[in-house]
């Protein structure tokens, strides 16, 4: 193509490249956003509202991540947070009795919360792995056998755990819980400007690659926008994080926690929460699985074309056995945050969850005719649903309403993504 | 004489009570042209299903080079060097074109990646050889027209290098320029010394291409015959009646 005559003509987005669905759905949420702000004379946009938001949604984001994989190869996956329930209850208990009890292990052993983890993302990994065989090599439909994991596994949880609450958790596991466990503000710029780098480093060297290979590539300003935006989004999200301070009861409880000597005049943010560092993580290499590896490429093929993936030579009863393997892994860290998040394991935790995740993944324009959906996109729509949620609980909608308010944005969000489809004639 | 390139001996299959494939012989020699014939349902594309993997014949044997080989899956097939383009064409409409034609074989980078770029320009020379006019490489194949998505399966049978290639209805949807090129691509590959079946209705395209021709009915070989022995007569007549005039007389 060539590139002068035609780069004035191209419309502006067209040349940012920037994919209108994402555009859509960033519009949506900031639509919400605001909204809610109006309703709320100001409270909902206020830092100490977008940090506890965000917290909130980290369990369920992580698992719409791998939900993204599920739906995109037609299956749907019902045990989420039963499964999460079942992981939960394993390291409740791996972590108080257990490890203490069977292994001679103190309680506050620095290995601890560690070797919890692990054997709650093999739990996690073990049981998804069996969903997945029953599912790719017995071809029981996976609304199925996840419905029946649905009942099974959140009952194991309470066969585990004799039906009782389980805790308090290890003080280092309950790191990764949210509040409970944040970077304080250096630390958090030093993670939001090496993230800025590593960004506009990929965004450059994708630029590279294609005049490597003399693809057309975008105009040199709208590269430069693009890298503003990014760079932009990423620090301002730190900055908003930093900005909420932690209060001056909770400084008074131990002023050297926050590097103070008294508490007098010690001013403190939270930063980052290890659980969003978490959730950022898993963003990056689900992504990364998806664009960027044959696995991601089977599982859009399959979801594609089952009977191409086959005759491509793809093996697509492993492939099955692989994604709700890793959904269980994910449900596992999920279950990691919520429970450290609650200090406890508690019989009813993640109950509904597998519908948020769904929905998440859903909203965020996961086609269940298969084929198409986008990790980023899952997210976004945790956010949404979170949103919603948080919003009208501060406005003082009552839950009943709250619930009828999301399931007709569920319904409303596909419709829109359908007819979007439509209009740009994609499949 | 050396070995077939490929030989299928007394191959069967059946689904349910369908004898969808009945004790088929068939062989086919380095730079030649097998064409296979036959009504709809005569078992032509089960029969070279079983050869490219898709399918696991119930009794028979496959020899390849003078070997006896083995194929439970299309990797199996793949590994022999077979390729297959099926009549259904194969291919995952969400990708693009690039992705669909590298799928179960894509190029990585060093770090084990997938490497977009480098297929995508691998693509685009290959395209730039079978259809010139193709430039739709970021679409997904199902923003294609039917000529279009066989070009693309077209190119992946014939990017990686086959010893033997199997084209069931290769040109069914191709426009009168499209089908020309695809015909002088098969000329060329016989001439690189490929063994080629080749699965058609068009009786005449047939004769031009092939240097043999089967016809199959009922699951049943009805005969093979060297295109020069015969004429479009006799091959019409073979495909509606199941009987070999000349085995007749
Ligand atoms: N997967 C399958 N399951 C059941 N029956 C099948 C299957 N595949 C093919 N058959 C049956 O086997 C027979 C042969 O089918 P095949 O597809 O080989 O025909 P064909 O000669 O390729 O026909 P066409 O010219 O229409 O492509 C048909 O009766 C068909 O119904
Ligand atoms: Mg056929």
């Amino acid at each position: 193509m060539s590139d002068t005559p035609n780069a004035q003509k191209r419309p502006f987005l067209k040349s940012l490249e920037i994919d209108t669905r994402l555009l859509g759905m960033i519009g949506a949420f900031l639509l919400v956003c605001i909204v809610f702000n109006l309703l709320t004379d100001g409270r909902f946009l206020t830092p100490r509202n977008i940090f506890n938001l965000t917290i909130q949604t980290v369990s369920v984001a992580i698992m719409a991540t791998g939900m993204v994989f599920v739906i995109v190869t037609r299956h749907i996956d019902l045990s989420v947070g039963a499964l999460l329930a079942t992981c939960t209850a394993v390291m409740g208990m791996t972590q108080t009795a257990w490890l203490p009890e069977i292994f001679g292990m103190e309680l506050g052993h620095p290995l601890i919360p560690w070797i919890t983890i692990a054997v709650g993302l093999i739990t996690g990994a073990v049981i998804g792995g069996l969903q997945g065989w029953l599912i790719g090599y017995q071809a029981i439909p996976a609304f199925i056998v996840t419905l029946g994991g649905l009942l099974i596994w959140r009952n194991v949880g309470w066969h585990l755990t004799d039906g009782a609450t389980i805790g308090p958790l290890d003080q280092t596991f309950i790191l990764f819980g949210g509040i409970s466990g944040t970077m304080g503000a250096t630390w958090s710029w030093v993670i939001g400007i090496a993230a800025t780098a590593a960004s506009l480093l990929a965004l450059w060297s994708g630029r590279r690659n294609k005049q490597k290979h003399g693809f057309p590539v975008k105009p040199a300003w709208a590269e430069a926008l693009m890298m503003g935006l990014v760079a932009a989004a990423i620090l301002g999200f730190i900055a908003i994080l930093n900005a909420y301070t932690v209060p001056d009861r909770v400084i008074a409880r131990n002023p050297s926690l926050y590097g103070c000597e008294t508490a007098e005049g010690c001013v403190a943010a939270y930063g980052l929460p290890y659980s969003v560092l978490v959730l950022i993580a898993v963003a990056i290499i689900m992504t990364v699985i998806a664009l960027r590896t044959r696995l991601g490429r089977y599982i859009f093929a399959t979801g594609g074309n089952p009977d191409a993936a086959e005759l491509s030579g793809i093996n697509t009863r492993l492939l099955t056995v692989k994604i709700f393997a890793m959904v269980g892994v994910l449900s596992a860290i999920a279950g990691v945050v919520a429970s450290a998040r609650l200090g406890y394991h508690t019989n009813d935790i993640g109950t509904l969850d597998e519908l948020r995740v769904i929905a998440a993944a859903v909203i965020g324009g996961t086609a269940l005719s298969g084929g198409l959906g986008t990790i980023y996109g899952a997210i976004i729509g945790a956010l949404i649903m979170q949103s919603l949620q948080s919003g009208m609980a501060m406005v003082g909608v009552d839950a009943p309403y709250q619930n009828i308010v999301v399931g007709a944005v569920l319904v409303l969000a596909v419709w829109i993504d359908i007819q979007y489809r439509k209009r740009v004639g994609a499949k | 004489m050396t070995a077939p390139l490929a030989e299928m001996k007394n191959v069967s299959i059946a689904f349910g009570g369908v004898r969808a494939v009945d004790n088929v012989s068939i062989e086919l020699h380095a730079g030649e042209v097998v064409g296979l014939l036959g009504h709809n349902g005569a078992g032509k594309s089960t029969l070279i299903k079983m050869l490219s993997g898709a399918y696991k014949m119930d009794s028979g044997e496959i020899w390849i080079e003078g070997n006896k080989a083995t194929i439970n899956s299309p990797r199996d097939s793949r590994d022999y060097n077979i390729e297959t383009i099926y009549q259904t064409l194969a291919l995952a409409d969400n990708l693009d074109a690039a992705s669909n034609l590298f799928l179960g074989r894509e190029l990585t980078t060093s770090f084990g990646f997938v490497d977009d770029s480098q297929m995508e320009a691998e693509t685009r020379k290959i395209m730039a050889r079978l259809n010139p006019n193709f430039k739709k490489l970021k679409e997904p194949v199902s923003a294609l027209s039917g000529g279009q998505r066989q070009s693309v399966a077209i190119a992946r049978a014939v990017y990686f290098n086959a010893k033997i290639l199997i084209m069931d209805e290769p040109t069914a949807a191709l426009g009168v320029h499209e089908t020309a090129m695809v015909a002088e691509l098969i000329g060329e590959l016989k001439k690189q010394g490929l063994g080629i079946f080749l699965i058609s209705h068009d009786t005449r395209e047939m004769m031009e291409l092939c240097d043999r021709v089967s016809v199959m009915k009922n699951g049943q070989m009805v005969g093979t015959e060297r295109v020069e022995d015969v004429t479009e007569d006799d091959i019409l007549s073979m495909i509606i009646l199941g009987k070999n005039p000349k085995e007749a007389a």
